[in-house]
């Protein structure tokens, strides 16, 4: 149908100790939403992706569930305080059980 | 005189029933949530408490001129501390097929109770947003957007 869905994060490569950060996200996902139907009239089955996940260090600080009512190329932002150096895992879960990761390191001075 | 006051009645049934028409093509096709099955989902994540308003800002248009890509902001007054903090934002809406938006699920670590995504509108509606604060408060807000063209169906 289409190509594996490309995630793509956005965040400062470094920070101060303490200060607040703003994380972009954006992943090439179709979200379909199963409300609609093709030529013949059938239903086009669902297909989103359900979750979204952030950890740093390996422990979660946001999570998000996403319902059909999310846009394609779904977009996420939220903000995390920094306070120590270390990396960020995001997870976007599919429906069909697959799940896309991106890591980002992160230098707090 | 006559034909002055019989021209507009002539107009308006006939756009009255090109409108009842369109109605009909839709209706079958697509069953809409209604402001009562926003209340359900509200009722089980109450759990009987009542939700005070305030303390959320909903940032959402007025006016969505394409309702397929809504941007929708949230923003909760809170410290973010280990003992006072934003646990979870809910959003519904009260128009679309489905209830259920997004959730969002904050920890202390976030700094600030605050996300942004961008979410479908299949007609002018209501968002409604309950936040849950972590010493077990509700809080509420809602905000209506008008939208010119539906994001839904195809």
């Amino acid at each position: 149908m289409s190509t594996r869905p490309t995630p793509r994060v956005r965040l400062p490569a470094t920070a101060k100790a303490g200060e607040m950060i703003e994380i972009k996200s954006l992943i090439s996902h179709e979200m379909e939403s199963g409300q609609r139907r093709d030529a013949q009239g059938a239903n086009i089955p669902r297909k989103i992706i359900k979750g979204f996940r952030a950890t740093f260090n390996g422990k979660e600080v946001f999570r998000a569930d996403w319902h059909p009512a999310i846009s394609a190329n779904p977009y996420q932002s939220f903000f995390v305080k920094a306070t120590e150096s270390g990396e960020f895992e995001f997870t976007w879960s599919d429906d069909d059980g697959s799940n896309y990761v991106a890591k980002n390191k992160i230098t707090v001075a | 005189m006559d034909t002055l006051t019989r021209e507009p009645t002539r107009r308006f049934a006939l756009a009255a029933g090109a409108l009842a028409f369109a109605a009909a093509a839709i209706a079958p096709r697509l069953a809409f949530a209604k402001p009562s099955d926003v209340e359900a989902e509200f009722a089980k994540l109450l759990g009987g408490k009542k939700p005070s308003d305030g303390r959320i800002k909903l940032d959402l248009p007025a006016i969505a001129e394409n309702g397929l890509v809504v941007p929708l902001g949230v923003d909760i007054d809170s410290p973010m501390t280990d003992a006072d903090h934003v646990k979870a934002v809910h959003v519904f809406a009260d128009g679309n097929p489905q209830p259920g938006v997004v959730s969002f699920y904050f920890t202390p670590q976030c700094g600030k109770a605050a996300a942004s995504t961008r979410i479908r509108l299949a007609q002018t509606q209501n968002i409604v947003a309950l936040v849950e604060m972590s010493n077990g408060s509700f809080f509420t807000a809602s905000q209506e957007v008008k939208v010119t063209i539906g994001g839904c169906g195809g």
